[in-house]
């Protein structure tokens, strides 16, 4: 793999990286508010 | 307006991403003149294009709820520039990977678009700081909504510059004759721009349902 090659992948997995660490961390909090609305509102409703 | 479903969202970005990538890697051919570490123009310039995209549209949903009061847009506005804050780091990352390669430097602050998209990041990074220094309720909508509505003044300063400026070695690809490249080439960018900015809108689809739903939680803790 000559240098260029490995900036350039250095590069792809950078941008791969964030964007799969942002969808991870949004999706566990999705999960997490979507449980809190459950448990709310079956309180609300008794 | 009827809304794209977002499972559907998703599969469009994972195929678009896909098909960029094939084009960026296996039928792009390399560029004459910096080789193999071209191809990080593909996406490097589609994430600056899509953060200003982001940028314009946290604008235009702050214009809304200063000039509409839409109750939704100040959320929509929020969300989109933090679409742009992190499509703006990535253009950062994969920008100084770039000026490595090519210039042998990570960072030259005698260039004047480097500079000057990173004070457009910084201004937007700031965004937050106003944003979360102030309790949740108009006063913060406004506060915000005035503050992305003059931000964005920037973006056109920050892609007009280099254009204007007389030294630069920061390369400029779309002049007033249109692009420089062709074939190939052109095609890759555009497979990679839409992928960028369908991703772009998928994760902000994403983001704000978790802010909509984060929103009904207070709602229903105050009822």
């Amino acid at each position: 793999m000559t240098t260029a090659e490995k900036y350039v992948t250095a590069a792809y997995c950078v941008v791969f990286g964030i964007v799969l660490l942002y969808v991870v961390i949004i999706a566990l909090k999705v999960q997490r508010l979507e449980r809190d609305v459950e448990r709310l509102e079956e309180k609300r409703n008794g | 307006m009827r809304r794209i479903p977002l499972p559907l969202l998703a599969a469009a970005s994972l195929a678009l991403v896909t098909a960029a990538l094939v084009l960026v890697f296996f039928v792009a051919p390399n560029d004459a003149d910096q080789g193999f570490s071209q191809r990080i123009f593909y996406f490097h310039v589609s994430i600056a294009f899509t953060s200003y995209l982001c940028f314009g549209a946290g604008a235009w949903k702050a214009l809304r709820h200063l000039w509409k009061r839409d109750p939704r847009a100040d959320l929509e506005s929020y969300v989109a520039v933090h679409q742009g804050v992190i499509f703006g780091a990535l253009v950062l990352l994969t920008g100084s990977i770039w000026a490595k390669i090519s210039w042998g430097h990570w960072w030259l602050w005698s260039e004047n678009q480097l500079v000057l998209f990173l004070v457009l990041f910084l201004f937007y990074a700031a965004y937050f700081m106003l944003r979360f220094s102030v309790d949740a309720g108009p006063q913060r909508a406004n506060l915000s909504a005035v503050y992305a509505l003059f931000g964005v003044v920037l973006v056109p300063v920050s892609f007009l510059a280099i254009r204007l400026a007389q030294h630069f070695i920061h390369p400029v690809v779309f002049t007033r004759h249109g692009a420089a490249f062709g074939g190939w080439i052109m095609v890759a960018y555009v497979v990679s721009q839409i992928a960028v900015i369908v991703l772009a809108y998928t994760l902000y689809r994403v983001e704000l349902a978790g802010k909509l739903l984060d929103a009904r939680i207070r709602e229903l803790r105050y009822a």
